[in-house]
């Protein structure tokens, strides 16, 4: 390989950062499936629920995803530039620091420091550490862009400016608090207009984590594990402003009926609907991408993870505008079923995508042949079955229970009282677990195959 | 392509094509009279209910109970009248939630006496034997820490005087461990003896929860 001063450690620390958190989160989600249907493992104040939930949720999230995001966008960013990263130390410095904040992140939401505000429960000394790291992430990007060598940015290289830029407003902007201690914080905005903030971030963040880097990671790896060029370098630009344009506009559809002005509402309800669009601007792109050349589905098997995974996105952003619908939203709306739609978004398309990276990935940044693309392939349809039950499951539990709080009887008074409605998911809720397992399992086996490769002896040619 | 070969200007574009959604769905709103609207019956928290509010933020209750009634007419039936924007006036955070592993909240003030609610928070499977809500008994064993509520409803804009604070604490310290509370059976059972006396967070948790929909029911009882 001639690649000389690139910086790979940095990458690879995150890489195998991002499968650390990955697996802890993971135990911890199981924990939390298990306690759905049984209560006996609420077995301390640290273990219950709702303090398990936030650590569930912030640990892939932040943990994993974010670290998946930065190892993928360190590689992408010098190979796409041509250009070694300019502050390796300042990078190296990300990771450890990066590493710290997961850590008392977890740590802190375990003793119940949280702020409620989804996706960003922690308190404010980590909120600024969190900010810290990102600046230092962004100073990296754009001083590594500005010295490039190669003129041209690539569509990966949008979606990381894109990130950078819309991550830094979401994140301050929704977490201006007033501390009373070092512990405890209130927030700047109060009742209806901190629903309005918080869902704008909430829906954002996991626009601009769980979509917008992750289409980085598919127009970078997808052609690069293909051997073929994007479809359409068109379609990838009216994709990515529109996506940019209307993602914004959509983060009320989380607050659907509730006091929130409805003109508020129904704006986000357009603009949901608007974002099937570039959605599939990027859907279209990666399946036509492989036209003429569907037998890598069989012979190549980071093919197979790029396009289930890109899959899960297409039907992901068909089934999230609908039920942004008011009509479908009052039938759904705080049910399972939208647990089952975030966990196809993140088990399938996110997970599938990262995955497909490193197994790209890690065996050039070290030099190695990957362990086993028999194990890759048992990590795939692991993973695969495991979601797919996990979040039908959920679908059809979260439409027994929408219907049963509406069933009224002939004289209009209510057919179930709640807790029959809970109760009757039990079944569901065990089916979900085993899921679980056999999605935890498959994750095994992936993070196995890669401490495997980098254990293995380097490759001879080494240039 | 011009852009794609200058990364300040392209994200300065990208941050331009950002801001516009985010400045009329978000940014405009937070100025604009409906979504702030005041009534004279929505009273602030007292210092003891938000020490319980805190302590239902800590231990993410609104992971599984929402807190806002949809004007549906199943959801009215089953928990009272619809959620108005002018009851959240005080809230910081809102804790609307997201998922209903639980019932809603927001009209559960005054539903049960407080004697229930010490033996459900306590041990919710004595109630309910198929419940999967966690037990929460020993909210009762810990003394509430009443150090910051000062600051608290100050930095919350309550308008309460140092004083006043004390005053609340005091007094509904004297409520619940008076022997005429109506719930002092039920209250003892779950606290140890040691507390008995004194204010346990279960006690604010309590106070909070009786707190939800209060108001509105006064409001709508005068219409």
């Amino acid at each position: 390989m001639s690649d000389a001063g690139y910086n790979y450690r940095v990458v690879r620390g995150f890489a195998f950062s991002a499968l650390f958190w990955l697996v802890i989160g993971l135990v911890v989600g199981l924990w939390i499936a298990f306690e759905m249907f049984n209560p006996a493992l609420n077995l301390t104040p640290w273990l219950s629920f709702g303090r398990l939930r936030v650590v569930h949720t912030n640990g892939l999230g932040l943990g994993f995803g974010l670290a998946a995001i930065f190892a993928t966008s360190y590689y992408i960013l010098q190979r796409l530039t041509r250009t070694p990263l300019l502050f390796p130390r300042l990078a190296q410095a990300h990771l450890y620091l990066f590493n710290t904040a997961i850590a008392l992140a977890a740590i802190s939401l375990f003793a119940g420091m949280n702020t409620t505000r989804e996706y960003g429960e922690l308190e404010w000394p980590l909120d600024i550490v969190v900010v810290v790291f990102w600046v230092m992430f962004a100073i990296n990007v754009f001083g590594t862009l500005i010295k490039r060598k190669e003129k041209q940015m690539y569509i990966s290289l949008w979606y990381i400016i894109s990130m950078t830029v819309a991550i830094a407003i979401l994140y301050i902007v929704n977490n201006l608090e007033v501390p009373i201690n070092l512990f405890k914080s209130y927030t700047l905005y109060s009742g209806a207009n901190d629903a309005n903030v918080e869902w704008w971030y909430g829906h954002n963040v996991v626009g601009f984590i769980f979509t917008v880097p992750i289409l980085a990671m598919f127009y970078y790896f997808l052609p690069k594990s293909t051997g073929l060029p994007i479809y359409s370098h068109r379609l990838s630009i009216v994709s990515f402003w529109a996506l940019n344009f209307a993602y914004l506009w959509t983060g009320a559809h989380h607050l659907m009926l509730t006091p929130l002005p409805e003109w508020i509402q129904t704006v986000a309800m357009a603009f949901s609907i608007f974002l099937i669009a570039p959605s599939w601007g990027s859907v279209v792109n990666g399946y036509y991408t492989l036209q003429g050349n569907w037998d890598q589905m069989r012979t190549n098997y980071l093919t197979k993870f790029f396009i289930a995974g890109i899959t899960f996105y297409g039907l992901q952003t068909l089934q999230g505008p609908l039920q942004g619908l008011r009509t479908l939203n009052a039938f759904f709306h705080y049910t399972d079923w939208v647990v089952g739609h975030v966990h196809m978004g993140t088990m399938g398309w996110v997970t599938m995508v990262i995955s497909a990276s490193f197994y790209y990935m890690i065996p050039r940044i070290t030099n190695r042949e990957l362990f086993s693309v028999k194990l890759a392939n048992t990590h795939f349809w692991l993973i695969l079955v495991g979601q797919f039950t996990w979040t039908i499951t959920m679908w059809i539990a979260g439409i027994q229970q929408g219907a049963m709080w509406k069933a009224t009887n002939p004289d209009g008074s209510l057919m179930y009282n709640f807790l029959d409605t809970v109760t009757s998911l039990y079944p569901y809720y065990k089916i979900r677990f085993g899921a679980g397992v056999i999605y935890f399992i498959g994750i095994l086996v992936f993070a196995w195959n890669l401490i495997m490769t980098v254990r293995r002896e380097p490759n001879q040619s080494e240039a | 392509m011009g852009i794609t070969s200058k990364p300040v200007v392209f994200a300065l574009l990208a941050a331009v094509v950002i801001m516009i959604g985010t400045t009329v769905t978000v940014f405009i709103p937070l100025f604009m009279p409906s979504t702030q609207p005041i009534s004279p019956y929505i009273k602030p928290y007292t210092a003891v209910e938000q020490e319980g509010r805190d302590i239902y933020m800590r231990e993410g209750c609104n992971n599984c109970h929402t807190q806002t009634v949809r004007p549906l007419r199943t959801e009215v039936l089953r928990y009272g009248e619809y959620s108005k924007p002018e009851e959240f006036a005080y809230d910081r955070p809102f804790l609307w939630g997201s998922r209903r592993t639980g019932p809603d909240l927001n009209r559960v003030g005054g539903k049960y006496p407080d004697s229930w609610h010490y033996k459900h928070t306590a041990h919710p499977q004595s109630m309910f034997e198929k419940s999967n809500m966690p037990p929460y008994g020993w909210l009762a064993k810990k003394r509430l820490d009443t150090g910051y509520s000062f600051k608290k409803t100050s930095t919350l804009g309550y308008g309460y005087s140092e004083s006043e604070v004390q005053q609340q604490i005091d007094q509904y310290r004297a409520t619940v461990t008076s022997t005429s509370y109506p719930s002092k059976e039920s209250r003892d059972q779950v606290t140890p003896p040691e507390l008995q006396k004194e204010l346990t967070e279960m006690d604010a948790l309590i106070a909070y929860i009786q707190k939800l929909g209060r108001d509105v029911k006064k409001m709508e009882a005068t219409k």
